[in-house]
């Protein structure tokens, strides 16, 4: 079996896998990385983006074999150096962003590389953009409140489109 | 009083777990030597079973046992959880529902064999190699086929493919009848409330684990109700004792009704850990969960609203076929009927009811519970078919629902179909939707509409539902085979912090936060002082879980009855260190004092004076303070709603864009207002999604269409508007301690008529020719019905 070493949030590691073992897979199971959850089988779900050499990626849609070398980023490296949830995450519990937690990594995940590339998103953008990721719970409402939250602007004067 | 009681919106605890990955699913957990599980599925709807050859499978790599529909012959079954009786007085048709297929197999996913490998992968690979002859039969999965097609039987033995024909209430329907023959307008509208797949986004996982020293077993599981499992499987399925058996529910990724019942690969997972004396996990994939979850709704239904021509009702009646699938799930039996029928006078005074439900074997998956459960399907047949029955009056929408509305000094209510509503204020959800909606503007924002090429509809709605299904003692007359009370134990520590063991089980509705408010807000203590134990049978009373809307109204009042006792006890301690009598002792705000003194003692010195007694007059007073309650509740609670929602149709492609939705509840007190209007917004979304997108669908040989999510439309975020909420027009519920009526299925019973009314309304405006559309009014539905 290959053996492939990443930079995951920040640290050095190695693991064996094998060719057909997926990124979600080997986070999971090899690296004891729980945080990124799998909840379907189509890469429609989104609940196991990763940052993956500072992109978001579905990890269930890539090889974990083709990624010697990588860097990449999980949910549970999210949090500030003193171990206090970052402005995504604080934004998420502030706004009622989340209700059963399952997607939520991957939401967070992905309203980072969101923030990143378009650090003002409207509304409209925010929605838009979370086409990949699935919530079950929530409605969406408080995801968008939190990421417009997290990206400075007022939540409250979110009106209907 | 500390922050953080009864009314605060305190931000939830759990979520720090979760949005750092630290959250722990069943899936998340791997017991040192592990095994995997994976099932062989039937890939046809009806089958019978010639052989099944394990052979090669058992010979694969990795492999370490085999299973099949035979190895469970002599073992029970999954039962239902409620008995129903016919019209004509015959109990209900129940067949067995095996932990694996044998002799036949009844839809497509039903799992007739399973292997368990070192890895998963090689538990797949083995599957592969299972040689099974099953001989495809005519399968039949619409209703009407299978009642009318005595040929072709889901279940050999039952010959209509009918589990029962249920009427309600009996006594009241030559005079229903009667009022309909007479009545001066009738309206009759025939509709189907669409099939849909629950998809919470954890799929559910099960790991058995057996300790061959002491004969203990424990199932970690994706559950909504871990004690209903364990009872199961103890008494009906496996006939593992009770007390050897643990079922635990940690995290869980939402449920929707689909995680509430037993489910056969629970107990396959157990049979196997003891078989090989090691933990066996088995994890379903998205297919899976769409195969052989519990699916939802799928009625077909024909109403009759009989009304003077002044919109006054008379009469409803509703003749449906109910889907229950292949197999009964534990709640499919009461969910069409006393969850179904007993609603249907929804929030209105019309003197004659009658319901009758037929509920149909086919080969599909299992139908059960799903968010609302029942109430969904009586409150848009309803809603539906007063809007038709405005419309021929020449009435407006609003003004057809205020004339027949329950008023507010008429309660208790005794409805026509056999519910006593305890409180609510229908007109006044009504007047504070007409302003939160704005629904006097509506005329202006659709004229803004057309001149850009759109219809633009108005659609509103009332709904009533009952939650926190009780009491006991009338359930279990109506055929419940299961008590509905709850449970919680209330543990005050020596150093004052407390330990509250609940009944209920959160899977996404904050209990860790909200219980200990209620807790806090009586003791006068840190709500952060108060953890919330769940989920574990080992250390939990004896509690009924959560589904229904019930957490709260049912569990929340075991918790409140729970702490009342704790500050009786507690009161004895200090009037004890106080030396005075019991009687002479107020409590307030954490602070026992002697009336009419500054003489005082605080809770936390009470406590810790419970655990070392060694002054105590100990034939009076016990040590320690540790209470439990069991409460089991008076009647129901009624929640009741006004919705509206303005929808844009484009004629040119038939497609619906929700312009906005707002929801107006009465839950009674809430305790939380910030995790009630995710619940709600959460609700909300399943009803739009049922409403436009989603719909499971079988083709005639019984194969599901809408296997995947790349086939079945689940709402994603730019499917919905911002989603308006306001839960202010409060009644109390008149008969729990804390007054909540239960929030979590609101938004999912009002939203789809609101929906469909919206859009009706729409083409109607627009100059077309239509009475209704079924869910999902999907843009070809729409079209086709502008231009029939």
């Amino acid at each position: 079996m290959p053996k492939i070493t990443m930079n995951i949030n920040g640290r050095e590691t190695s693991t064996e896998v094998e060719n057909r073992t997926l990124l979600s897979t080997a986070l999971r199971e090899n690296l004891h990385l729980t945080g990124t959850h799998i909840g379907c089988d189509t890469s429609q779900c989104g609940a196991c983006v990763v940052h993956v050499n500072g992109k978001a990626v579905k990890s269930c849609s890539v090889f974990a074999a083709e990624l010697d070398g990588a860097t990449v980023d999980t949910i549970e490296g999210q949090a500030n150096a003193d171990g206090s949830l970052n402005v995504i995450q604080q934004a998420f519990q502030d706004h009622h962003g989340l209700q059963c937690g399952f997607c939520t990594p991957g939401m967070v995940m992905s309203a980072a590389e969101l923030l990143k590339v378009n650090p003002k998103p409207s509304e409209a953008e925010i929605r838009d953009y979370l086409e990949g990721n699935i919530c079950r719970c929530t409605g969406y409402q408080g995801i968008v409140n939190a990421i417009m939250a997290a990206s400075g602007q007022d939540v409250p004067s979110i009106a209907a489109e | 009083m500390p922050d953080g009681g009864i009314g605060a919106p305190t931000k939830r605890r759990e979520d720090t777990r979760f949005l750092t990955g630290r959250g722990k699913y069943t899936d998340d957990f791997t017991p040192q030597n592990t095994s995997y599980c994976a099932f062989a599925r039937s890939q046809v709807a009806n089958g019978k079973i010639n052989s099944v050859d394990m052979s090669a499978a058992a010979e694969m790599p990795g492999v370490l046992a085999t299973f099949t529909g035979e190895d469970f012959v002599e073992t029970g079954g999954n039962p239902a959880g409620w008995a129903i009786v016919s019209r004509d007085g015959e109990p209900m048709k129940e067949p067995k529902r095996p932990v694996l297929a044998h002799g036949k197999v009844r839809h497509v996913g039903d799992a007739y064999a399973a292997v368990v490998a070192e890895t998963l992968e090689q538990a797949l690979d083995a599957v592969e190699a299972i040689e099974a002859d099953i001989e495809e039969l005519d399968a039949v999965t619409d209703m009407a086929s299978a009642v009318a097609n005595a040929g072709s039987l889901v279940h050999d033995e039952i010959e209509t493919n009918t589990c029962f024909d249920w009427g309600w209430i009996e006594d009241n329907r030559a005079a229903t009848d009667d009022a309909i023959k007479a009545a001066p307008h009738v309206t009759t509208l025939e509709l189907v409330n669409n099939r849909l797949v629950p998809n919470a986004l954890e799929p559910r996982a099960s790991i058995g684990e057996y300790d061959p020293g002491t004969g203990d077993y424990k199932l970690t599981t994706t559950s909504q109700n871990p004690h209903l499992s364990r009872l199961l499987i103890a008494a009906f399925v496996l006939g593992i004792p009770e007390n050897k058996l643990t079922v635990y529910a940690p995290d869980v990724g939402g449920g929707f009704g689909s995680k509430i019942y037993h489910y056969s690969e629970e107990a396959l997972v157990l049979a196997a850990a003891k078989k090989l004396g090691r933990p066996v996990k088995w994890t379903a994939t998205r297919t899976e969960s769409f195969l052989a979850d519990a699916h939802g709704r799928d009625h077909v239904t024909k109403i009759e609203l009989a009304t003077e021509t002044d919109g006054t009702f008379i009469a409803f009646r509703t003749e449906t076929m109910a889907n229950v699938g292949a197999y009964l799930s534990n709640f499919a039996t009461v969910t069409p009927t006393f969850l179904h029928g007993t609603l249907m006078a929804g929030n209105y005074t019309v003197p004659n009811v009658y319901v009758n439900v037929k509920a149909v074997f086919t080969n599909t998956a299992p139908v059960d519970a799903y968010r609302g459960a029942g109430r969904p399907e009586a409150t848009y047949s309803l809603e539906r078919v007063i809007d038709k029955c405005a419309r021929e009056l020449g009435m407006d929408p609003v003004e057809i629902r205020r004339k027949n509305f329950i008023k507010k000094d008429q309660y208790p209510y005794a409805s026509a179909a056999g519910l006593e509503y305890d409180s609510g204020d229908y007109d006044a959800l009504m007047d504070g939707l007409e302003k939160t909606a704005d629904l006097a503007g509506f005329e202006t924002r659709r004229a803004e509409s057309a001149k850009n090429g759109k219809l633009r509809g108005l659609g509103i709605n009332a709904y009533i539902e009952a939650c926190g299904i009780a009491p006991s003692n009338l359930v279990g007359i109506l055929g419940a085979r299961v008590g509905l009370y709850d449970a919680a134990t209330v543990r005050v520590n020596p150093t004052g912090n407390i330990s509250v063991m609940v009944g209920a089980h959160s899977h996404g509705q904050g209990h860790e936060t909200a219980f200990p408010q209620i807790v806090a807000d009586m003791l006068g203590v840190d709500p952060l002082s108060v953890d919330i134990v769940h989920g574990d049978t080992s250390k939990i009373p004896f509690g009924m879980g959560t589904y229904g809307s019930r957490s709260l109204a049912v569990c929340g009042s075991a918790v409140f009855r729970a702490t009342e006792k704790i500050i009786l006890k507690a009161t004895a301690i200090a009037a004890h260190m106080l030396e005075d009598k019991p009687e002479n002792i107020e409590f307030k705000d954490g602070v026992f004092t002697i009336k009419g003194t500054n003489k005082n003692v605080g809770f936390g010195d009470v406590a810790l004076k419970a655990y070392i007694p060694h002054d105590y007059p100990i034939e009076d007073l016990e040590p320690g303070l540790e209470e439990t309650a069991f409460y089991d509740p008076a009647n129901f609670t009624y929640p009741s709603g006004a919705y509206a929602s303005e929808v844009e149709v484009d004629p040119e492609t038939g497609k619906v864009t929700i312009c906005s939705m707002v929801a107006l509840d009465d839950f009674g007190v809430v305790v939380n207002p910030m995790i009630v209007t995710g619940q709600v917004q959460g609700g909300l979304a399943q009803g739009i999604g049922q409403a436009l997108l989603e719909n499971s669908v079988y083709d005639e040989n019984g194969q599901l269409l809408s296997g995947s999510l790349m086939d079945y439309a689940m709402p994603r975020a730019d499917d919905l508007p911002n989603l308006v909420v306001d839960h202010s027009h409060a009644t109390r519920c008149t008969h729990n301690p804390i007054g909540s009526k239960g929030c979590g299925e609101a938004g999912a019973i009002g939203s789809p008529p609101t929906i469909v009314n919206a859009v009706v309304d729409a083409l109607v405006r627009g100059g077309h020719d239509v009475d209704h559309i079924d869910m999902p009014v999907s843009p070809s539905r729409v079209w086709a019905a502008m231009n029939k």
